[in-house]
């Protein structure tokens, strides 16, 4: 030991990491995915991709992101996995308890309303998920309402949301809002054209953004029910 | 004393006047830019006549694909090639510094430079700037002793190797080697297996995608295959996203005429190279 | 946690604890407030594994599911218990592999055992099945994790449902999914790209195909995973056959590559 210590100028590499050492636990992950949402006159259309990653790595390449929560209303979700799946298993229970105590299914504007309720109602533990609820409302039109994690509800016609939301909400306010378009015939929006755009809005996201790819589910709600489609992305 | 007729020459290497500057800025809130990162796999094997670079062609900004087709596999010297992940910025400055170096060391020395020449002069350059130049590398090379691979870390730590992966993909490519991988494999099964490394890391590692590059190089001869292979192909667009015209607004409108005040034609004749000294 | 408020008591129990009831303040959770009103003030929970086993893999054949793990539990860098089975028999058509703490898996594997020990008591004729119990964990975990202190493990369950095969996993947030392949720890980046590469090429497997690749995968882990082990067991589970654990497996193992051409630089 004393010749180490007769020498105490001597430089020596620290190889000690300056970081703290014990890994913190964090209570949430991002479990990355993207949904985008288009309503018609008479038809929603929301579709959600098939990824659920962490970090650089895949967990599965085909997870259903979309909940079926009554004949005329899906939610999609995406963000921490785990928060999406206790979320929407509280949501599917209050949508069932609604059913039974009124003998009716939840309108969409009611379960657009709870849905903003159970958010908040974690405002300081939140669910960190980032929630597109679509649908028809009362008189048959089709309705997209958005949330941010802890509960505000914004109703909408056309939504992107998730990893690539920033990506590609530009890309709808234009092709699907017009906007920053002059001289153009604003014609609502038809069922097939909005199946095209959102087919089209993730093969664009899954070329840029690393967390949406592998292919997607789509839900068309009608009068008539929900029609299920599914459509191929690239999965690298 | 600097002039204009005799300026300052700057000083070599890295300038570092504005680190304290940057450390005070990101105390206040203000951080750097962060540099693309090359979220990678890159790959080199040893084959029965020489070696096999592989490597993928994306590079990202933190989730979003900066290049779907960027090049990895970069130029040492004739006889030799690099393949560079982590930062794009570094490994392209590491690669082009240190291959003029080789080709001076050539030119002196009037014979094939060893591969270990060029492992050496990089990682003995990593090692000084101590992780602060974010090159992995992975240099491949065939030299009078045969055919090597190195594979160098940001920190200078070298290896030599048969078969090694590098990048976010590094796992991925190397199950493949691991479980693959023989002594003396022939040309096309090397490229197969290269080719399989890199595809393992393209599906498995969202840091690595688009497509496969390879380099081959034997004893003599190189080749430089990019693209060996398109692993993904883009989804086909349903609709049609043309504008009509009139569709941008105009915001402002001015004219403003070119006045000729006078015409002239002057002839160029084509003039040869000066090669007289 | 306060009383519930006494106009609430003919209404539905709430589903959620923790929230503020009227005139109640909110529990922020690790906040110095909270502790006057909780029992656990300063306590430290576990934020870090201790003694921990390494990757789990689980693939779908033909009639069934493997999972296997190494034998290995480490403490830290310390190749600590050399023959710890982590992988269980659940009952007749649930098959388990749990990584990560192994005193948190030792934990969770007692509860499970006693909740069949309660199934078997009804004796009703009714059996957990795979997906019930790949549910029960996702409760379990996330439950715990939003107590921030979480079980930390990753854990493969497969099992036969209805005559299909069903391979899942959750982890110590409680994010849980189902797949064909199924990989967690080291395995997720070394095991998967092999596994998934073959179940592609022929989700078919017999068996021993099945058998046979997962020791390829399990020597690729042994290579490259510094915390694994070369000997394994085996959760075999198909409907003709029931579960079946086997083991332990060795791997063999030969490290030549390592001096080949090692003549450069030294």
């Amino acid at each position: 030991m004393a010749l180490v210590d007769r020498e105490p100028s001597r430089y020596l590499p620290d190889y000690d990491v300056q970081a703290p050492k014990q890994l913190h636990f964090s209570p949430y992950a991002d479990n990355g995915g993207s949904v985008v949402a288009i309503a018609g006159d008479d038809f929603s259309i929301i579709a959600a991709d098939t990824r659920l990653s962490a970090g650089f790595s895949i967990y599965t390449r085909k997870q259903e992101k979309l909940f079926t929560l009554s004949s005329n209303t899906v939610l999609g979700c995406s963000g921490c996995w785990c928060d999406t799946l206790t979320l929407t298993r509280v949501m599917a229970a209050r949508m069932q308890m609604y059913e039974h105590e009124h003998h009716k299914t939840m309108a969409t504007p009611a379960a657009a309303q709870m849905l903003s309720t159970m958010l908040y109602y974690k405002r300081f533990f939140p669910y960190y998920v980032s929630n597109i609820l679509a649908g028809l409302d009362s008189e048959g039109k089709g309705v997209i309402y958005r949330y941010d994690p802890v509960g505000h509800c914004e109703k909408n016609y056309y939504v992107a949301g998730g990893s690539s939301g920033a990506l590609l909400q530009p890309l709808l306010d234009n092709q699907v809002g017009y906007l920053n378009q002059e001289n153009v015939e604003k014609v609502p929006i038809t069922k097939e054209k909005a199946l095209a755009i959102i087919k089209d809005v993730f093969t664009s996201a899954a070329e840029r953004d690393i967390y949406t790819g592998d292919g997607i589910f789509i839900k068309i709600i009608t009068k008539d029910g929900i029609a299920t489609d599914f459509f191929e992305l690239r999965r690298d | 004393m600097s002039s204009i007729l005799v300026p300052d020459i700057p000083a070599p290497g890295f300038s570092f006047d504005l680190c304290q500057r940057n450390s005070l800025l990101e105390k206040k809130g203000y951080p750097a830019p962060k540099a693309q990162k090359t979220g990678t796999t890159i790959v080199a094997i040893v084959y029965k006549d020489g070696v096999i670079l592989g490597a993928d062609t994306r590079a990202t900004e933190g989730n979003i694909v900066a290049d779907k087709l960027c090049s990895k596999i970069h130029y040492l010297a004739d006889n030799m090639y690099c393949c560079g992940a982590g930062t794009a910025a570094d490994t392209e400055a590491t690669t082009n510094m240190i291959s003029s170096q080789l080709e001076l060391h050539r030119l002196n020395t009037n014979r094939v430079v060893p591969v270990v020449t060029a492992a050496k002069m990089l990682s003995q350059m990593l090692f000084r700037y101590q992780g602060h130049i974010g090159a992995a590398l992975i240099v491949g090379g065939v030299d009078n002793a045969g055919p090597h691979v190195y594979c160098i870390y940001p920190h200078g730590s070298c290896d030599s190797l048969q078969y090694t992966t590098m990048g976010s993909g590094s796992l991925a490519a190397m199950s493949v080697f691991e479980s693959q991988w023989r002594p003396n494999m022939s040309e096309e099964e090397g490229k197969e297996l290269v080719a399989d490394a890199i595809r393992a890391g393209v599906f498995n590692d969202l840091g690595s995608g688009s497509s496969v590059d390879l380099c081959v190089i034997r004893k003599g001869s190189v080749d430089y295959l990019r693209p060996y292979e398109m692993s993904c192909k883009k989804g086909e667009k349903q609709g049609t996203y043309r504008y009509k015209r009139g569709t941008t607004a105009v915001l402002q409108k001015s004219v403003r005429p070119i006045i000729i005040e006078d015409e002239m034609i002057q002839r160029v004749d084509h003039e040869s190279m000066d090669t007289s000294s | 946690m306060s009383m519930p408020n006494k106009a609430d008591c003919f209404s539905s129990l709430p589903f959620w604890q923790n929230g503020p009831a009227p005139g109640a303040f909110y529990n922020f959770p690790g906040t110095a407030a909270s502790s006057s009103n909780y029992n656990d003030c300063g306590i430290q929970r576990t934020q870090t594994p201790m003694v921990t086993g390494s990757s789990v893999i689980g693939i779908q054949y033909k009639d069934g599911i493997i999972i296997a793990a190494d034998v290995l539990a480490s403490y830290g860098s310390l190749a600590r218990f050399r023959n710890c089975e982590r992988v269980m028999k659940v009952n007749d058509n649930i098959i388990l592999g749990a990584g990560g703490d192994y005193a948190d898996y030792q934990y969770l594997r007692s509860l499970i055992e006693q909740k069949i020990i309660d199934e078997k008591c009804l004796d009703d004729g009714f059996t957990l099945k795979p997906k019930s119990l790949h549910c029960w964990l996702t409760r379990v975990m996330y439950n715990k994790r939003s107590n921030f202190n979480p079980l930390w493990n990753n854990f493969i369950i497969g099992g036969i449902e209805d005559g299909k095969p069903f391979l899942g996993t959750v982890d110590k947030l409680g994010t849980a999914f189902s797949d064909p392949v199924i990989a967690t720890g080291y395995g997720a980046y070394l095991a998967t790209p092999i596994l998934t590469k073959a179940y592609d090429a022929n989700s078919q497997m017999t068996e021993e195909e099945a058998t046979n690749l997962i020791y390829k995968v399990m020597q690729v882990l042994f290579y490259r995973d510094a915390r694994s082990f070369p000997k394994y067991h085996l959760g075999v589970i198909s409907k003709e056959k029931g579960v079946e654990i086997r083991g332990p497996i060795e791997i063999e193992h030969n490290w030549e590559v390592s001096t080949m051409g090692r003549n450069q630089l030294r």
